[in-house]
């Protein structure tokens, strides 16, 4: 018998866990408890389903109340923390047979050593803690008892355990005659309490639902109103202080109009950007922040960025730039299409636009810039302009292959 | 042509005063109505060319105003002005009716404009909206079966109207670019409008929900 124990010892310890990374202190978490927390914060100590841990301490319980005592040592001695428990090592089944070895093994030593109640009472116990173990062992939460794998099987198996442990006690105990008489009573019983006190357990059911969404909703109303006081309120502060700068004024409630979009759309303002058409989108806030323009984007399609992408958006920013800089508008349009074959991007200002025959050398310059740019990228730029009636810019890039 | 009637219906007294006073001279607001069942009774009593609905409403919204007035004056013509620039938003209200749909930033100038386009039996196509049919009417590879042509494509030169509108083109710029006359380039975009209407391309509705999900 004490070979059990041995051959299941040498297995755990022969196979350490966790020899790189030492598991945490064992603490009593807040969720996932049945009682104390004890045997939850023992979990990820042990590397043990919480169900074995806690068949376990009934097993010692049942062993003259060793495990009784040891659970509130636990209690006393292990700090409670906020949160589930420590993720937990799954051990293989060769490990959970072991540990099962060691606990049989123990649960027969205290029986041959005369720490031990009564066979009438131990085994009977020790078949209704199996089943209890099997129920709620992997549960996370005490409500969600059929969640897991073979979820329905596991609570037959585990319901079944534990009657038939009782009735084991109650057959070894009393006269199994007088049971069938008792088990009809307590049905009857049962029966009657269902019938009376069903409605009550319903609407209390029910009240607690509605408590429960009640609480959701007021949760969700002071995040809303967190974030509102955070961004919307601040920026209307500052728009009535500065109220004479028009500018000013305008930028403000552009880049809060559309930090609130991108929030309602439940995007983080700092997402770096992955695609084309999300890399233009922010560089377009950026140019609307900086010159107090408007700008207008339209986009058709999208694909992840490429060098090509690259170039078409930072050749795309350069015109929007110019445009703010130089067309003297309130508002610029940029449409950016992205099709299989090409990508292509608009610029179009209504401002006073230039005669391409004979440009200052500044606006040249950021002209040919841009074109360079293109160009290299395999694509090409072409400018449209003529004097009073606005520029247009084109830029393609052929998709690559 | 005589000033366009026109009842606004928002739900905001700030932003219908606003429409009010951005509209001017040129258009004749003769009512306006904060809620759906008062814009109907509004509607009902003044008969107006054009009504003016906000998207986003508490009962119902743009839609609903549109839904329930089309059964019975099938001639009044909306226009839907809202600050959502969400796609599915756009897409319902313009399947609902609406003969267009511009972005409460428009210019007064460009909201008369809009006005009086609508009126006239025209529809009104902003940059985003023409971006919005584009990328809902974009061909992914083959085309499912059972799609009409006449209602779930677009032709070419369509395509092409839409493109310019989306790049910031107004219709007259638009039809000096293709050098075709505003008239024809109404046209399209009439047709076009008609096909948002009516098409029963599955694709439109799955687009507008995967952006909602965005």
């Amino acid at each position: 018998m004490s070979l059990i124990v041995i051959s299941g010892c040498v297995r755990v310890t022969l196979h350490p866990m966790g020899s790189i990374e030492r598991p945490p202190l064992s603490a009593r978490p807040r969720q996932g408890r049945l009682l104390g927390g004890v045997c939850a914060g023992l979990e990820p100590v042990l590397g043990v389903p919480v169900g074995l841990v806690r068949f376990g301490f009934l097993l010692a319980a049942l062993a003259g109340g060793v495990g009784i005592a040891a659970y509130v040592a636990g209690v006393v001695l292990l700090p409670e923390v906020e949160g589930p428990p420590a993720p937990t090592r799954r051990r293989d089944p060769i490990e959970l047979a072991a540990i099962g070895l060691i606990l049989g093994g123990g649960f027969l030593l205290c029986r041959a050593s005369g720490l031990w109640v009564s066979d009438v009472v131990a085994f009977p116990g020790v078949a209704a803690a199996a089943g209890v173990a099997l129920v709620w062992g992997r549960a996370p939460e005490r409500t969600a008892i059929l969640a897991g794998r073979g979820g329905p099987l596991r609570i037959a198996i585990g319901v079944t355990l534990v009657v038939g442990g009782g009735i084991a006690f109650l057959a070894a105990t009393g006269d199994v005659g007088a049971l069938g008489r008792s088990l009809a009573l307590g049905a009857v019983i049962v029966v009657g309490l269902l019938l009376m006190g069903g409605p009550a357990v319903g609407r209390l059911v029910g009240a607690l639902r509605s408590e429960r969404r009640q609480r959701i909703r007021s949760e969700e109303r002071s995040e809303i109103s967190a974030h509102l006081h955070d961004s919307v309120l601040q920026t209307l502060a500052l728009i009535q202080v500065r109220a004479g700068d028009d500018r000013e004024v305008q930028r403000l409630a552009r880049r809060q109009e559309r930090e609130l979009r991108s929030w309602l759309q439940g995007r983080s303002p700092d997402s770096a950007a992955t695609t084309v058409a999300s890399l233009v989108g922010s560089m377009v806030a950026e140019i609307e922040d900086d010159h107090a323009v408007r700008v207008e984007l339209v986009v058709v399609g999208d694909a992840p960025l490429d060098d090509r992408l690259w170039a078409l958006a930072l050749a795309g920013r350069e015109a929007v730039q110019n445009a703010a800089h130089h067309a003297g508008v309130a508002s610029v349009d940029v449409y950016l299409e992205v099709e299989p074959q090409q990508a292509a991007l608009f610029v179009r200002d209504r401002g006073r636009g230039f005669d391409p025959a004979s440009v200052d050398p500044d606006r040249r310059g950021l002209v040919d810039s841009i074109r360079g740019r293109m160009t290299r990228a395999g694509g090409r730029a072409e400018v449209r302009s003529a004097l009073g009636e606005g520029t247009e810019v084109e830029l393609t890039v052929p998709r690559a292959p | 042509m005589s000033r366009p009637r026109v009842v606004v219906v928002d739900d905001h007294q700030l932003f219908r005063s606003g429409v009010r006073a951005e509209l001017g001279a040129s258009v004749e607001v003769v009512a306006d109505a904060g809620t759906v069942d008062a814009a109907i009774a509004a509607i009902e009593v003044h008969r107006p060319d054009v009504v003016l609905v906000d998207v986003h409403m508490p009962d119902g919204g743009g839609a609903a105003v549109i839904r329930r007035v089309h059964r019975d004056h099938p001639d009044t013509r909306f226009l839907a002005l809202s600050v959502s620039d969400a796609p599915e938003d756009v897409i319902a209200t313009i399947r609902a009716g609406a003969r267009g749909y511009v972005t409460k930033t428009i210019s007064g100038v460009d909201l008369a404009d809009a006005v009086r386009r609508v009126a006239g039996g025209d529809a009104v196509f902003s940059p985003r909206l023409a971006g919005f049919v584009l990328d809902a009417f974009a061909d992914g590879g083959g085309l499912a079966a059972g799609v009409d042509p006449e209602l779930d494509q677009l032709t070419p030169r369509e395509r092409e109207v839409l493109r310019l509108i989306a790049r910031g083109y107004a219709y007259k710029e638009v039809a000096r670019r293709l050098t075709l006359s505003v008239k024809t380039i109404e046209t399209h975009v009439s047709s076009v409008l008609r096909k948002l209407q009516l098409s029963s391309r599955h694709e439109l509705t799955r687009w507008a929900n995967d952006r909602k999900l965005l």
